[in-house]
C-alpha cells in the first residue's frame, strides 16, 4: 500500500537545492489575480492593434474574449513567426531511454502506482537507437527517462548524452529536476537545453494530484529552469499540462514564467511546449476547462504575439494536419519518426511501455516533405557546440 | 558608377548588396543571389554542418563570397570558435562577428565583439563585425583591426527601418572603413536611404524571406540599394523649404 500525501507540497525535501522565490511568488500571485472574464473583444482589438504585447496584453489575448479573434490572431502570429524564424523550421525527435518513475501523478501512465513494463536501455542500447535516428538525417535529439533519480542516475543521463554527442549536434534532456551542480554536470556531457514542465501553476491543484515522490514538491519544480540556467545550460523550455487545472490560468503562469525568467537570464533561449489533456469524445457536458484545438491554438498564438522571439515546439501528441498548419503559423519546431515507448525506433527492441499515445506516426522524411510542401525549410542543424 | 567598388579587406565587390541567408528557403537562394545581383552571401555556421543533408553552402553558387556569422555566439570566446570552425568547413577568412547575449531584442555585445575582432583580425581573418553604432565601440574596432564595421538599423528581424539613423551617420562620417548597415532594413527605400547618407553596402534577409514575391523582392533592393549609391556619388542637392529664405531679410537692417 503507497502512503500518499504524506509530504508538504511547499516544503523541499532534504538534497534539494533551494533558490530565492520571488519571482515565484511573482508568478504565482498575478496568476491567481488574472481574471480572463473581464476582458471584452475591445480590449482584444486594441492589444491586436499594437506593436508589443506586455503582460497584460498577453492575458487579453488569453481571454474567452479572444477566441472568436483567433484569424486575427492568427493573421498577426504568422507576421511575427516570419520576422524572427523566416520559415524554417526546426526538426528533431525525442527518445526514451527509461520509464522507471518514483512520482504518483494521478494523470499519468508512468506513474510509480501503474503495473506498466518498465525499461531502461543499455548504452549500447541507446547507441543503437541514435544509429538509427542519426541515419534518417536528424541532428538534434531530446532525452527522456522516466522521473527517478534512482533507476536513471544523473550519471546516467550524462553518458547518454556523451554517447549522443557523436550522432548529434544539438541534445536536450527531459528528465527530472536537478540541482545546479548536476546540470553542470549534464552541460559539461554535452547537452544544451533542458525541457521541465509545472504541469499547473495552481499550487492548491499541483498538491492534489502530485501524490508521492520528489515531483510533489511545487517550488523545486518551478525553479528547475532557473537552476538549469545556473549550471550552464543555454536554453530552457516552459509548458503546463493543459486542461489539469484552468488551462487559460496555467497557460498565463507558464507564460510569465518564461518571460521573467528571460529578463533575469536575457541570454537564455526560451521555447515552449503545450501538452494538453484532451477531453473526453462524446462528452455532452461543455466543460470550460476543456482544451480543444481552438483553445490550443489559442494559447499557441497568444505565446507567438507575447515572446515573438522564442521558440514553440509541436509534439505529435497532435494531429498531422493540426501540426502542418501550426508550423510556419506559430510553431517553429516539429519532431519526427516518433517511438514513445523506451527504444523501439528501426528494428531494435522496445524495452518499455508508452507514457501515452501519439497522433502522428509520420517518418522524418514523411515530416520533412510536407515542409517542403508547405514552402517551409525544415532546419536539422540550428547549433554548434561551442 | 563603373569604377565604384567597395573594397572590404583588400577584396572588391561591384554589388554593395550583402544577402543574410538564414530565413528563406535554401533552394530559393540561387534566384535570390541571382536577382540582387549579390556577391557576398552571409551563412550560419551553426546551420553549415556538412554531415547534415540540408547544408547551405550547397546551395550557394559558385564565386559568391561567403560570409560565415557567428551567430549562437554568446561571448568573444565562443565567436574566436565559430570563426575557427568556418575556416575548417572552406567558408574562406571572411567572417562576420556577432556575439549576442540577449534573446529578445538580439542587440549585439560591442565590448564581446572588440576583442573577438581583435584576436581574429591578428589571426588574418577579415572580420565584419555586428555592432551597435555607438562611436567608442566603432573606433575601437578600427583599432582592432575589423575590415568594416556593420551597425544595426534596428533590432534584427524587425523591419523597422532606420531606427538608429543619426548615429549610423556619425560612423559614416568618423569612422574610415566601410560602414554596412545591417539589421532590420525591411523595404527598398529604408536601404536607398541608407546608401543616400554615405553607407558602403546594406545587409538585409528578413524583409526578403517574408515578401510574398522573394525574387522579385530582391531585384526591388537591388534597384534601391544602386539607386541610393548613385544619389549619394552624385551629391545630394540642396532641399529648400518653403518659405526657407525671407522675401525680407532679416539682416536688412544693416548699413555696410
Amino acid at each position: 500500500m503507497i502512503k500518499i500525501r504524506e509530504t508538504n507540497h511547499m516544503e523541499y525535501m532534504d538534497g534539494m537545492e533551494q533558490l530565492d522565490h520571488t519571482l515565484m511568488n511573482k508568478v504565482l500571485k498575478m496568476t491567481e489575480e488574472y481574471d480572463y472574464s473581464r476582458y471584452t473583444a475591445v480590449d482584444v482589438r486594441n492589444v491586436l492593434n499594437t506593436d508589443s504585447i506586455d503582460t497584460d496584453d498577453f492575458a487579453v489575448l488569453l481571454s474567452p474574449a479572444a477566441q472568436p479573434m483567433l484569424e486575427k490572431m492568427a493573421q498577426k502570429a504568422k507576421l511575427e513567426t516570419a520576422k524572427h524564424f523566416g520559415n524554417t523550421v526546426c526538426m528533431f525527435t525525442p527518445l526514451y531511454i527509461a520509464n522507471y518513475c518514483e512520482n504518483y501523478c494521478v494523470y499519468c501512465g508512468f506513474n510509480c502506482a501503474n503495473k506498466i513494463h518498465r525499461g531502461k536501455l543499455t548504452m549500447e542500447e541507446i547507441e543503437a537507437e541514435y544509429k538509427t535516428i542519426a541515419a534518417t538525417g536528424l541532428r538534434e535529439i531530446l532525452l527522456l527517462t522516466g522521473e527517478s533519480k534512482t533507476a536513471s542516475p544523473v550519471e546516467y543521463i550524462a553518458d547518454a548524452v556523451r554517447l549522443a554527442k557523436k550522432y548529434f549536434s544539438t541534445i536536450g534532456i527531459e528528465v527530472y529536476p536537478m540541482n545546479s551542480d548536476e546540470y553542470a554536470m549534464i552541460k559539461e556531457a554535452g547537452a544544451d537545453f533542458v525541457s521541465v514542465y509545472q504541469e499547473t501553476y495552481n499550487p492548491v491543484k499541483y498538491e492534489e494530484v502530485h501524490l508521492r515522490g520528489p515531483k510533489r514538491i511545487f517550488p523545486y519544480r518551478f525553479n528547475a529552469q532557473e537552476r538549469a540556467l545556473m549550471g550552464g545550460m543555454r536554453g530552457v523550455a516552459f509548458g503546463s499540462l493543459l486542461g489539469l487545472s484552468d488551462f487559460r490560468k496555467d497557460a498565463y503562469a507558464a507564460g510569465l514564467h518564461a518571460f521573467f525568467i528571460q529578463q533575469k537570464y536575457p541570454w537564455a533561449e526560451i521555447s515552449y511546449s503545450l501538452p494538453r489533456l484532451r477531453p473526453y469524445i462524446n462528452n455532452a457536458e461543455n466543460n470550460p476547462n476543456d482544451v480543444h484545438e481552438t483553445q490550443l491554438l489559442q494559447v499557441m498564438l497568444a505565446y507567438r504575439l507575447f515572446m515573438p522571439y522564442a521558440g514553440i515546439t509541436i509534439s505529435t501528441r497532435e494531429r498531422a494536419g493540426f501540426r502542418d498548419n501550426v508550423v510556419g503559423l506559430a510553431a517553429t519546431k516539429i519532431s519526427a519518426g516518433v517511438k514513445v515507448g523506451i527504444g523501439g525506433h528501426g528494428d531494435n527492441e522496445q524495452k518499455g511501455d508508452e507514457q501515452f499515445e501519439i497522433s502522428d506516426p509520420r517518418s522524418v522524411d514523411e515530416v520533412r516533405n510536407s515542409l517542403f510542401e508547405k514552402g517551409l525549410q525544415p532546419v536539422f542543424t540550428d547549433y554548434v557546440r561551442v | 558608377m563603373n569604377n565604384d567598388k567597395l573594397v572590404i579587406g583588400g577584396h572588391e565587390f561591384n554589388s554593395r548588396f550583402i544577402l543574410g541567408s538564414g530565413k528563406f528557403s535554401m533552394d530559393m537562394t540561387k534566384a535570390v543571389i541571382e536577382n540582387a545581383g549579390v556577391e557576398m552571401a552571409t551563412i550560419a555556421v551553426r546551420r553549415a554542418d556538412s554531415g547534415s543533408s540540408d547544408s547551405i553552402i550547397d546551395y550557394i553558387p559558385e564565386g559568391i563570397t561567403l560570409l560565415p556569422n557567428t551567430s549562437g555566439a554568446r561571448t568573444a570566446e565562443e565567436a574566436l570558435k565559430i570563426a575557427r570552425l568556418a575556416r575548417e568547413l572552406g567558408c574562406g577568412d571572411f567572417v562576420k562577428v556577432e556575439v549576442i547575449r540577449d534573446t529578445k531584442y538580439l542587440l549585439p555585445d560591442n565590448y564581446e565583439t572588440v576583442k573577438a575582432t581583435e584576436i581574429l583580425a591578428k589571426d588574418g581573418f577579415i572580420v565584419m563585425p555586428y555592432m551597435y553604432p555607438d562611436l567608442n565601440a566603432a573606433r575601437a574596432l578600427e583599432n582592432a583591426g575589423a575590415a568594416a564595421v556593420m551597425p544595426l538599423a534596428s533590432p534584427i528581424g524587425s523591419n523597422k527601418g532606420l531606427a538608429t539613423k543619426d548615429f549610423i551617420k556619425i560612423l559614416v562620417d568618423e569612422i574610415d572603413l566601410p560602414v554596412i548597415v545591417d539589421a532590420g532594413i525591411g523595404r527598398p527605400s529604408q536601404a536607398c536611404e541608407a546608401m543616400e547618407m554615405g553607407c558602403a553596402a546594406v545587409m538585409a534577409n528578413t524583409a526578403i524571406a517574408t515578401a510574398g514575391n522573394v525574387a522579385l523582392m530582391a531585384s526591388a533592393f537591388k534597384s534601391a540599394i544602386e539607386a541610393g549609391r548613385a544619389a549619394y556619388l552624385a551629391g545630394m542637392g540642396r532641399v529648400l523649404e518653403h518659405r526657407a529664405e525671407a522675401s525680407s531679410p532679416l539682416t536688412g537692417f544693416l548699413e555696410d
